[in-house]
C-alpha cells in the first residue's frame, strides 16, 4: 500500500459506540489506517472497519468520548497499521498500540511491518518436537510444552494463573541458551497489580530480554485488539529475523474477545454465540497461528495465552474457541485451588497436542509417553470413585477402588503441589510419577509395559 | 463499491453469471460471484482485501470456479483454490502472499503415456484412453472428459508429454475436440457416473472399534463430532493412515497449520500396509488452515471432492477426510453474515442444511461412465462449540451421514482413545455389510452381537453403581461389568502412537474379539456354578489379555493360545474350589 499522509476530512456522519462513520471522501481503503484529531487537537488512532460508496466506517482505538461529528477531522494514512521493529525493543515498555510507554523515544525502527502478519505456509513449517522443561511436574510430566507450541493457560477469575505463568517464564530459561531467549509480554485489559506482578518476576529471573505491551484495565478497549498483534509482531521480528527463541505470554483474551464483541454488536452484525461474532475463531487463529517454528530459520515462537473462563464454564466461546486453536490447553481448577493445591492444574481436562513428539528416550526417557497415560487413566478412575464415594459412603468401595482414592489423594498433593521456588528436573518428576503408582496393585497398570514396571516402579 | 472483509460489492457493466470466478483488483484476487442484483454483483473474495479500495476494477472470467484435473495431483500440497504451496515458498518464501496464481498441475512435467485403446472406434466421455504411472501405487487413467462423445481420430502412441499436449482427437457431432490429459471441471458440480450402487463392501480401516462396532462401507459417509481434545483429528490422520482405500484425499479446513504439517513429515516416511509404499504416494491434500482467508476454506471443502471424484472416475475406492466441517459451515455464515441475510438457528444461514446435503451426498459407491466400479467414502470432523451436541451443524450433519462416532469428553480425560462413546455412537452400514462379512469372516457378526450387547448391558449396570457402589452388585452383574471392562481396555482402546497397536488387521482383531469373548462364556459358566467373582478377576491370564493388542500383526495366531490358557487357568479354579 502506499506510503504518503492524506489531508484532513471533515464529513463525520455517526458516531456510535467506538466507531465512527464519514461521508463525502473517497479512496479509503479496507484496513487503512486513520488519525482522528479530536476538538482539542489531541490525536487518536482508528482503522477502517467498511469501506462504503464515498463513505468509511472507522473504528477509533481510544473511543470516541469527546469527539464531535463538527470538529473532528479524519486524516487516512494510507497505510494498513504497522509497527516499527528493531532489536531495541528488548527491555522496553509499550502502550497497546506499540508506543514508548516508559518516557524514552521510540526505538529507531529497522523495518516496519504490517500488525496483522501473514499466514505461514503449512508446508514451510518445522514441526515443534524440542521439550522445553518448566519445571512444573503437572505440565513437564503430563502436558509437556514444546518449543513452538500454543499452550494457553485456562483459568478463572481469582485463581493463580499470573503466578503459574510467572513461575513458567522463570523455569522456562534454558541454561547455556539466555543469549538468545527472550519474552514478549502482551497485557489486555489486566490490573495494575497484575502488571507489576509480571514486572517483578521478569525481574527476579534476572531476564532482561524482556519487551512488555501494556494495555491495562483502564485504558482503552478497543486498543486491546490491536495489542496481541503488536506484541506477535515484534515477536516475529526477534524470532524470525534475528533467529531468538521467543516465548510470548499475552493476557487477558476474555478482555480481548469483549473488545471483539463491543465492535461488533456497534456495527450491528449478526451475533452468534453471547453476542459473540461468528468470526470470532477466524479472529483468533490468526493470532494463535503466528507462533510456530519455520523450516530453516534459527528462531521460534512459542505462545501461552492467559485467559479467565467466565463463571469457570469451559464451554464458554472464548476458552472453546480457543481450545480448538491451540494446540492443547493448562487449566486451573477452582476445587483444587480450595483443596490448597498449587499450582492448582487439572491434568484431566488439560493436553498437551504436541507432547507425543517432543518426549520420549533422547529428549526426556522412554518411559514418559507410558507413564503419562497410566497417571492419567489412575487419576480419571480415582475421580469416579470419589464421585462415586460421595454416594455410597468410603465404606462400601471395594478394595480395589480404595486404593484408587488413596492414589488420587497423593497424585494431587505431592505429584501437583509444588512450591513456586521448587523447579523439578524432568527424571525427578518422572521418578516421582512412578512413586505415585506405587499405590495401586501391579495388576491395575495396564499403560506401561512389564519391562518399564521392573525397571522403574520402587 | 463496498467492502466488508471478504465480501465485495461492485457495479459491472458487463453481464456477470452468479458463480463466475472473477479477479479483484489490479492484483487480481480470486473471488466468486455470490448474488446478483441489478447492474450490482456481489463478490466473495478468497484473498485478504485489506487495501483494497473503492473503485478499484474487476475482471471476469466467464467461467465458475473450477479445478485442473490430470496428473501430478498426487502427493501435492494444495491450499483451498488449488493453489500448490510449493509454489507460494518459491514466491515469497515461508509466509504466503495474496494474489498468487499458479497452474495447478505442472506444465513441463512429462508423463510416460501408454495408450489403451486405438484410432477408430466411438468414445464417450469416461472411456480409458491410455495410462500414466502417477506414483507407485496409482496407475492413473486418462478419460475422455464427460460429456464429450464422437468418434476418435487420433491417439498419441505410446511415449512421454505433457499435461497440455495434445493426447487425442475426438470428432464429435459439431467439431474436432482436442484432448490432452488436463481438463478443468467446476468445483461445485458433482462429476456424471452411470448409476449408484449400494454401500455393501467395508472401508477396513484397522482400528478396532471402528471396524468391529461401527464400521464404515466403501462410499459411504461419516461424522466425527467431538469438543477440542477428544482427539476427532488424530483420528482423521488414522483413518487417512490405514483405510484399504486406493487413494486419500486429505481437506484440512480450517485447522492448525502444524496438523498438515505433521501430515507432510510424516506420511513420506509411514507405510501403506496394503502396498508397501509410502503413504504420501496415495495422498492428496488440501490445507486451507485457520488463518489462511476464510472465504477460500468455504471453497476448499468442494475442491477436495472434485479431485477426489475425478480418482473415482478411474475407478479407484477413494476417502475423503473433511477436517472440520465445521469451520466450512462457519465460513458460510461468516458471509452469509456479511451480506446481511436473515440467520435461522445460531447465526447460519438457513440454507445449511441444503449445502450439508449437496457434500454428503457427493460420496457413494458408483458404476462409474466406463462401467467400473469406484467408491467415494467422506468422513467429516465435527467441531461442536462446547462440546454440545444439539448445535446446528451437528444435528443438520446427522441427517446426511450413516456413520455417528461421538466423541466423548470423559475418555479423553481418562486418555481412553480412540473417545468413542460405544453406547451413543452407531453405524447404519452394520446391517449392509453383514453379507461381504459372512462371506469373509462367518463368525465376525456373532462376536459383534456379543460385544454391543455387552457394553448395553454395561451402561445399564453402571447407572446402578453410581447409586449402590459396585460391592451391592450380585457375581454375575460384576463379572459382566468386568468383561465390559476387558472389551474397552484391551480390545476397543488403540494407540494411535504405537507401531504395533496403530493398525489391527482383521485377522488379529478376530482373535483377540475371539479371546475375550471365550473368557466372558467360559466365567459365566464358572459364575453359575458358584465360583466367586474375585477369584475370576485374579486369574493370571487376565493381564495377559490385557497385553495381547501388543501382539504384533504377524503373530496374529498366537493371540488364539491364550483359548487354551483360560481354560487352563479357569478349569484349575475349578478343581481347586471343588465345584
Amino acid at each position: 500500500m502506499r506510503r504518503l499522509s492524506g489531508t484532513a476530512c471533515r464529513g463525520l456522519q455517526e458516531l456510535h459506540g467506538p466507531l465512527l462513520v464519514i461521508e463525502g471522501i473517497s479512496g479509503a481503503a479496507y484496513g487503512e489506517m486513520v488519525q482522528v484529531r479530536d476538538p482539542h487537537g489531541e490525536l487518536r488512532y482508528g482503522r477502517v472497519l467498511e469501506v462504503r460508496p464515498q463513505a468509511a466506517v472507522i473504528e477509533v482505538f481510544e473511543g470516541t468520548a469527546g469527539l464531535g461529528l463538527q470538529d473532528t477531522t479524519v486524516q487516512f494514512l494510507g497505510t494498513t497499521f504497522e509497527l516499527g521493529v528493531s532489536p531495541e525493543m528488548i527491555g522496553r515498555v509499550f502502550d497497546g498500540l506499540g508506543r514508548p510507554n516508559d518516557g524514552l523515544p521510540a526505538p529507531p525502527a529497522v523495518v516496519w511491518r504490517d500488525i496483522n502478519g501473514r499466514a505461514i505456509n503449512p508446508l514451510a513449517r518445522d514441526y515443534p518436537r524440542e521439550f522445553i522443561q518448566t519445571g512444573i511436574s503437572a505440565i513437564d510430566g503430563m502436558n509437556s510444552l514444546i518449543r513452538g507450541q500454543k499452550l494457553p493457560i485456562f483459568s478463572g477469575a481469582g485463581l493463580p494463573h499470573n503466578e503459574l505463568a510467572a513461575q513458567l517464564i522463570r523455569f522456562a530459561n534454558l541454561p547455556g541458551e539466555s543469549q538468545r531467549f527472550a519474552i514478549v509480554f502482551g497485557a489486555m485489559g489486566i490490573k495494575h497489580d497484575e502488571a507489576a506482578l509480571f514486572r517483578e518476576a521478569f525481574a527476579i529471573s534476572g531476564l532482561q530480554k524482556v519487551a512488555m505491551f501494556l494495555n491495562l484495565a483502564d485504558e482503552p478497549s478497543i486498543a486491546r485488539i490491536i495489542t496481541p498483534r503488536v506484541a506477535l509482531t515484534a515477536a516475529e521480528y526477534l524470532a524470525f529475523d534475528l533467529g531468538m527463541h521467543v516465548l510470548v505470554v499475552l493476557t487477558d483474551f476474555t478482555a480481548y474477545g469483549e473488545a471483539v464483541r463491543e465492535i461488533a454488536t456497534s456495527k450491528g452484525e449478526i451475533p452468534s454465540r453471547k453476542g459473540y461474532p461468528g468470526y470470532l475463531y477466524s479472529d483468533l487463529a490468526s493470532i494463535y497461528e503466528r507462533a510456530g517454528r519455520i523450516e530453516g530459520l534459527s528462531g521460534s515462537i512459542t505462545l501461552v495465552p492467559i485467559l479467565t473462563m467466565p463463571n469457570d464454564d469451559i464451554t464458554h466461546p472464548i476458552p472453546d474457541l480457543t481450545g480448538y486453536i491451540t494446540e492443547g490447553q493448562i487449566v486451573l481448577d477452582r476445587n483444587l485451588f480450595r483443596k490448597g493445591i498449587r499450582p492448582p492444574i487439572n491434568v484431566l481436562p488439560s493436553l498437551s497436542r504436541l507432547m507425543k513428539d517432543g518426549i520420549g528416550a533422547g529428549s526426556t526417557r522412554d518411559d514418559h509417553a507410558h507413564l503419562a497415560n497410566q497417571l492419567y487413566a489412575a487419576y480419571a478412575r480415582a475421580g469416579q470413585v470419589e464421585r462415586l464415594a460421595a454416594i455410597v459412603g468410603e465404606e462400601e468401595l471395594s478394595v480395589v477402588d480404595k486404593r484408587y482414592l488413596a492414589f488420587g489423594e497423593r497424585f494431587e498433593r505431592e505429584f501437583v503441589a509444588q512450591g513456586p521456588d521448587e523447579d523439578r528436573s524432568i527424571t525427578a518428576t518422572l521418578d516421582l510419577g512412578w512413586r505415585m503408582l506405587t499405590e495401586l496393585p501391579k495388576e491395575e497398570l495396564t499403560r506401561v509395559t512389564e519391562e518399564e514396571i521392573k525397571e522403574h516402579l520402587p | 463499491m463496498w467492502i466488508s472483509g471478504p465480501v465485495v460489492r461492485v457495479t459491472t457493466h458487463q453481464p456477470a453469471r452468479m458463480m463466475e470466478m472473477v479477479f479483484v483488483s489490479e492484483e487480481r484476487l480470486i473471488g466468486e460471484i455470490i448474488r446478483l442484483r441489478g447492474d450490482e454483483a456481489i463478490i466473495q473474495v478468497y484473498e485478504d482485501t485489506t487495501g483494497l479500495e473503492a473503485g478499484m476494477p474487476v475482471f471476469g472470467t466467464g467461467a465458475p470456479l473450477s479445478v485442473e484435473l490430470g496428473p501430478g495431483l498426487v502427493s501435492t500440497i494444495y491450499d483451498g483454490l488449488q493453489r500448490p504451496l510449493a509454489k507460494f515458498v518459491e514466491r515469497s518464501g515461508p509466509w504466503i502472499d495474496r494474489g498468487g496464481r499458479f497452474p495447478s498441475l505442472d506444465p513441463v512435467r512429462r508423463w510416460a503415456f501408454r495408450p489403451a485403446t486405438s484410432a477408430g472406434i466411438t468414445v464417450e466421455g469416461g472411456m480409458v484412453l491410455g495410462t500414466v504411472q502417477e506414483s507407485a501405487v496409482i496407475t492413473h487413467r486418462i478419460l475422455v472428459p464427460p460429456r464429450v462423445r464422437g468418434t476418435l481420430r487420433w491417439l498419441a502412441p505410446e511415449g512421454e508429454y505433457t499435461v497440455a499436449e495434445p493426447i487425442a482427437s475426438i470428432q464429435t457431432a459439431s467439431h474436432e475436440t482436442t484432448v490432452t490429459m488436463r481438463h478443468s471441471w467446476p468445483v461445485r458440480m458433482a462429476r456424471p457416473v452411470r448409476r449408484r450402487l449400494r454401500p455393501s463392501i467395508p472401508l477396513l480401516t484397522g482400528q478396532r472399534i471402528i471396524d468391529a462396532l461401527f464400521p464404515l462401507a466403501k462410499g459411504g459417509t461419516a461424522m466425527i463430532p467431538g469438543g477440542f481434545g477428544t482427539g476427532k483429528t488424530v483420528m482423521q490422520h488414522q483413518l487417512a493412515k490405514w483405510s484399504d482405500a486406493d487413494l486419500i484425499v486429505y481437506i484440512g479446513c480450517g485447522e492448525r497449520g502444524n496438523e498438515m504439517t505433521n501430515v507432510l513429515k510424516e506420511f513420506p516416511h509411514l507405510e501403506d500396509p496394503k502396498s508397501g509404499r509410502p503413504l504420501i504416494e496415495r495422498t492428496i491434500l488440501v490445507a486451507n488452515t485457520s488463518n489462511m482467508p476464510v472465504a477460500a476454506r468455504e471453497a476448499s471443502i468442494y475442491t477436495g471432492l472434485t479431485l477426489a471424484e475425478y480418482y473415482r472416475d478411474m475407478g479407484l475406492d477413494v476417502a475423503v477426510m473433511a477436517d472440520s466441517t465445521s469451520r466450512w459451515a462457519e465460513a458460510l455464515r461468516e458471509i452469509s453474515g456479511r451480506l446481511e441475510e436473515m440467520p435461522a438457528e445460531e447465526g447460519f444461514p438457513a440454507y445449511l442444511g441444503t449445502r450439508l446435503a449437496e457434500f454428503y451426498e457427493r460420496a457413494g459407491r458408483v458404476e462409474t461412465l466406463n462401467g467400473q466400479e469406484g467408491s467415494l467414502s467422506i468422513i467429516g470432523a465435527v467441531s461442536p462449540p462446547g462440546g454440545d451436541l444439539s448445535e446446528p451443524v451437528t444435528q443438520q450433519t446427522r441427517r446426511f451421514v450413516r456413520c455417528f462416532w461421538a466423541l466423548d469428553r470423559e475418555l479423553a480425560s481418562a486418555r481412553h482413545f480412540p473417545a468413542i462413546q460405544p453406547v451413543e455412537s452407531y453405524s447404519e452400514y452394520a446391517q449392509d455389510l453383514l453379507n461381504w462379512w459372512l462371506d469373509h469372516e462367518p463368525e465376525w457378526a456373532r462376536l459383534r452381537e456379543h460385544v454391543v450387547d455387552l457394553l448395553r448391558r454395561d451402561r445399564r449396570l453402571q447407572q446402578l453403581v453410581k447409586l449402590v457402589g459396585e460391592e451391592a452388585l450380585p457375581d454375575e452383574q460384576k463379572l459382566a461389568l468386568y468383561a465390559a471392562r476387558l472389551w474397552r481396555e484391551a480390545f476397543l482402546q488403540q494407540s494411535a502412537f504405537e507401531p504395533i497397536d496403530r493398525y489391527t488387521t482383521v485377522e488379529k482383531q478376530l482373535a483377540m474379539m475371539r479371546v475375550i469373548d471365550h473368557w466372558y462364556e467360559r466365567a459365566s459358566e464358572l459364575i453359575k456354578r458358584h465360583v466367586p467373582f474375585y477369584r475370576l478377576a485374579e486369574l493370571p491370564v487376565n493381564e495377559r489379555i490385557m497385553r495381547m493388542k501388543l501382539t504384533p500383526n504377524e503373530e496374529a495366531a498366537t493371540i488364539l493360545h491364550l483359548v487354551q490358557e483360560i481354560d487352563t487357568e479357569m478349569e484349575t479354579l475349578a478343581q481347586s474350589l471343588q465345584v
